[in-house]
């Protein structure tokens, strides 16, 4: 597993995908947080980065997909799947060494932002008003997300050959995860389990971990669903078998 | 150390790729797989890699079962796949000391291995070149030293050759004859005189059936009844008088050339030679076609 990591690894940082990715989501959020009145900090008034962990998940839906999706589409591609899987390692430790590759990458364009928590706990009055194990869950629940987000993005990449396909259907799914689940538990025809339907999606988990409280049954959400995803990956894989 | 393949069959939906085939090899062999496109040959080998399951059948390697313990058998193989799949966006040794990654774990073991490679595949001045700036017979190369890289005991190339000009050819032949000494070498080709040059046996495969195992000496002597002979003479001379020379099928005019159908087991040149003693006629040249791989090759895989 730990050699196809580095492998990937080392793709990422020999073609420009990662560093066009990573000052992408920097510029963007950058934008976003300090600059745009909308949504900026300074206009808000308070000390804290509610706005930074509402927006992040959506700019994540299209960066996520475009690191994952060139995953497995493109090896399948080049036909250098056939190389790797004629290798003696299986087939899990392939998913597995790609997956933590993909998540690295996100992890490391989570972390200069760790620069605006310090940056808005100067500004506040007094200085370091700010709600500290707040945006540490969030952190937390930010990089669960990322996580999520990268396994469906594997997952969408193993069963088409197009980097385009592999995109647009890991940002579909992305989407409806994230938010689709509360949009729907809204409709007035499900009223009735409206509060179930709300706790399938990732918004609802997310939330609760903004709040600073990481609860177990958050986790095990967020692990089934990564969990789930990557068995999904592993059974196309398996599907040259059948 | 041994491949050891019985009565595999491979079925595609309703199409049957490989239809119950069974030999065994082993070491220092060189086997070279002959039929027509779309015969099953690649399939064969995808299978003997590990790549895809037969659908019945088994396939061992070294006495590892490649569908019950596929990591110790792959261990085993080094394999070049059809139209040489490399990561053009890697450079030369940057691929190999990857590839090297998956098989071994000590890596200044691996260094080294990488080097050795380097040199024995002649990729000393590209290897600090990306794949995808390289020619195709240097991607060959390359493909063959991260076949080699784990000094595996079985190989198995598919089409190692096509692609490359005669003297790369020649050259990727020598570097197959000397590796193979202690290995076994398994090849799929299309081309004839390769194996003739290269192999000890031949395995001729025409709709996944094997219809042929043997050294090519003994291929080439069978499945033929008559035999031609080329006569050359000085003067113009109409066909139909060799016609009554005893053991003459059948005469043909070609440009200057008699073409004479004999029985096989006649010798007929003597007698022509008297016979154009005895009519006065100036033999200029007699010529006797071997009989070529290209033949029999047709012969059993023509339906």
């Amino acid at each position: 597993m730990i050699q196809i990591l580095i492998k990937e690894i080392n793709v990422f940082l020999d073609s420009l995908i990662a560093y066009i990715i990573i000052s992408v989501f920097l510029t963007g959020i950058g934008l976003l947080m300090w600059v745009f009145p909308e949504t900026s900090v300074l206009d808000y008034g308070f000390a804290e980065m509610g706005s930074f962990f509402t927006l992040c998940p959506y700019i994540f839906m299209f960066l996520i997909p475009a690191i994952s999706m060139r995953m497995f589409s493109e090896e399948k591609r080049n036909g250098t799947m056939e190389l790797l899987l004629t290798r003696p390692i299986r087939d899990i430790d392939i998913i597995l060494g790609k997956y933590f590759a993909g998540l690295f990458l996100v992890a490391f364009s989570i972390l200069p932002t760790l620069l605006y928590y310090y940056t808005i706990r100067y500004l506040g009055n007094p200085v370091g008003n700010i709600d500290t194990a707040g945006v540490a869950g969030s952190y937390f629940g930010l990089f669960l997300l990322g996580a999520v987000f990268t396994s469906i993005g594997t997952f969408s990449s193993s069963f088409t050959e197009n980097q385009v396909t592999a995109f647009i259907i890991a940002v579909f799914l992305c989407f409806f995860l994230y938010f689709g689940f509360n949009a729907i538990s809204t409709i007035g025809l499900f009223s009735g389990i409206s509060d179930q339907i709300d706790q399938l999606g990732i918004l609802y988990h997310y939330n609760s971990m903004s709040k600073g409280l990481i609860d177990s049954r958050d986790l095990v959400y967020f692990f089934s669903v990564i969990s789930g995803m990557l068995l999904f990956t592993n059974l196309i894989l398996r599907s040259r078998k059948w | 150390m041994s491949i050891e393949v019985k009565n595999l069959t491979k079925v595609f939906n309703t199409q049957v790729a490989v239809d119950n085939i069974s030999f065994r090899a082993q070491k220092g062999e060189i086997i070279g797989f002959l039929g027509p496109n779309g015969a099953g040959k690649s399939t064969t080998m995808k299978i003997i890699t590990g790549y895809i399951p037969p659908t019945e059948g088994t396939v061992k390697v070294c006495g590892f079962d490649v569908v019950h313990s596929p990591i110790q058998s792959r261990q085993n193989i080094g394999y070049l796949p059809e139209h040489n799949p490399l990561y053009t966006d890697m450079y030369v040794h940057e691929y190999l000391r990857f590839v090297g990654s998956l098989h071994i774990s000590n890596r200044r073991f691996i260094r080294e291995r990488v080097l050795e490679m380097i040199e024995l595949c002649g990729l000393k001045k590209e290897q600090n070149k990306l794949i995808r700036a390289l020619s195709k017979g240097f991607r060959q190369r390359v493909g063959l030293a991260q076949a080699l890289l784990h000094d595996p005991e079985v190989l198995i190339l598919d089409e190692p050759t096509t692609g490359l000009d005669p003297n790369q050819i020649i050259e990727i032949r020598g570097l197959i004859r000397n590796i193979s000494k202690h290995k076994i070498v398994i090849f799929s080709t299309h081309i004839m005189q390769e194996v003739q040059a290269l192999c000890s046996r031949v395995l001729i495969i025409n709709n996944g059936r094997l219809v042929a195992d043997d050294v090519p000496d003994n291929l080439k002597n069978i499945q033929k009844e008559s035999i031609i002979i080329s006569v050359e003479f000085k003067e113009k001379i109409d066909p139909e008088l060799i016609k009554s020379i005893e053991g003459v099928l059948s005469v043909k005019q070609k440009d200057q050339f008699i073409l004479v159908e004999a029985d096989m087991d006649v010798d007929v040149r003597p007698a022509i030679f008297k016979f154009a003693g005895e009519k006065g006629f100036t033999l200029v040249g007699m010529n006797q076609e071997a009989n070529s791989m290209e033949d029999v090759f047709r012969k059993l895989t023509q339906n």
